[in-house]
């Protein structure tokens, strides 16, 4: 549901500064969220001022210059650095993305701010709990579904159908898309969220999958797929161009063509 | 999710699993978002047209079939079309769930009860009439 303001635990206060060293010829400062549940302590912005000639151009590459050389306790998860597991989602300069595709240097203003994907339990200063949200996507049966035995060879698909899952099956499911979206900040416990839905719409055009109604049966809820207002959030961030709001609008006109 | 939530977190995205319903929700939505174009330019060109001339002038106008049908129409969608939308609303925005059943009902019964009392009067001025001279 709609909170306006953070629950009284989760208000962020002020961190701690750690300035560059001596040597540093250019400096970007980082505002980066801390937060580590075995304090018991609110959450802190901690400044980085960070020797940017001495690390590489992308905020992964600033982050883990801050866990090297500065600060060893920041907890992060990162692991292709090349865009392609979604690991290293989060929140910088107020956007979701992929710190491991996104330049310092393109995030306006003089300082980076680094906060975890917004409205998800925090694990630990930019870890989310993503439970849930792989769950959901669990939820929506993510795999092919048929009664016809399995041919002896593979499941045939004409070119023109396979080109419908493009745009769909490149989703890496970085949850940058689903926590932009104020609508599964608010009902995240009930609404399936845009990435969950584009999966959903992966497999509902697949002209080889067999349980089309079955999927449209379980999809077909006020909350589930209609609490999607068409914000268009999960289009602006997807780090990899993709438009979930597209899928999901695919996804109503199928259920109203199944009526109509 | 509290502490002594032990279900599992498939369990908990499943939910109550699928209402099997809203896509003739998503349809009235969309149709009298589209009907009420057509509807609405008819209200401001008679509004505009029958301003001048006094409430006589109104009265006559709702008193011709196409107008006064038109009327009917315009009350009845914009009813639908705000019962529906606003029940998004409160669903987005109320958490207590008492408090939300109570806003629902309430919504549902403000809209029928708009509707009815403003298809009356549309019939009472097309069939009885105000004071024509």
């Amino acid at each position: 549901m709609v909170q306006f303001t953070l629950p009284r635990n989760s208000k962020v206060t002020k961190g701690k500064h750690h300035a560059a060293p001596a040597d540093a010829k250019t400096v970007k400062t980082f505002k980066v969220y801390r937060y580590d549940p075995e304090t018991g302590a609110n959450p802190r912005w901690d400044t980085y001022d960070v020797a940017v000639d001495q690390c590489g151009p992308m905020v992964l590459d600033a982050i883990l210059h801050i866990k090297n050389t500065m600060d060893p306790t920041l907890a992060f998860r990162r692991s292709c650095r090349e865009g392609v597991c979604g690991s290293c989602a989060m929140n910088i300069g107020g956007r979701n993305t992929l710190a491991c595709t996104h330049a310092w240097a393109d995030t306006p203003g003089e300082v980076v701010q680094i906060s975890p994907l917004p409205h998800m339990p925090v694990v630990k200063d930019l870890v989310p709990d993503l439970t849930l949200f792989f769950a959901q996507y669990s939820s929506i049966e993510p795999w092919l579904q048929t009664d016809t035995p399995t041919p002896q060879r593979e499941w045939t698909q004409a070119p023109a159908d396979r080109a419908r899952l493009d745009g769909l099956y490149e989703c890496i499911l970085c949850a940058c898309c689903s926590t932009s979206c104020p609508s599964y900040w608010w009902n995240g416990d009930k609404y399936l969220g845009p990435a969950a839905l584009l999966q959903a719409y992966r497999w509902l055009v697949d002209s080889r999958d067999e349980s089309t109604g079955d999927r449209l049966d379980g999809l077909e809820d006020p909350f589930k797929l209609y609490r999607c207002h068409t914000i268009m959030n999960c289009a602006q961030v997807c780090p990899k161009g993709l438009n979930p709001a597209k899928a999901i609008a695919g996804i109503k006109r199928m259920l109203v063509e199944r009526v109509v | 999710m509290s502490k002594q939530d032990f279900r599992t977190a498939l369990g908990r995205a499943r939910g109550l699993g699928s209402a099997h319903h809203g896509v003739n929700a998503f349809i009235i939505e969309r149709g009298t978002s589209v009907a009420l174009v057509p509807l609405c330019l008819w209200a401001v060109y008679a509004a505009i047209k029958v301003a001048p001339l006094g409430y006589e002038s109104a009265v006559l106008l709702l008193r011709q079939p196409v107008n006064a049908i038109l009327a009917l129409l315009l009350v009845g969608v914009s009813f639908t079309h705000m019962r529906v939308g606003l029940k998004v609303v409160i669903e987005d925005y109320i958490e207590t769930p008492l408090a939300k059943i109570a806003a629902l009902m309430l919504n549902s019964a403000v809209c029928w009860l708009g509707w009815a009392v403003s298809s009356f009067a549309i019939l009472w001025v097309a069939f009885v009439g105000g004071p024509v001279h």
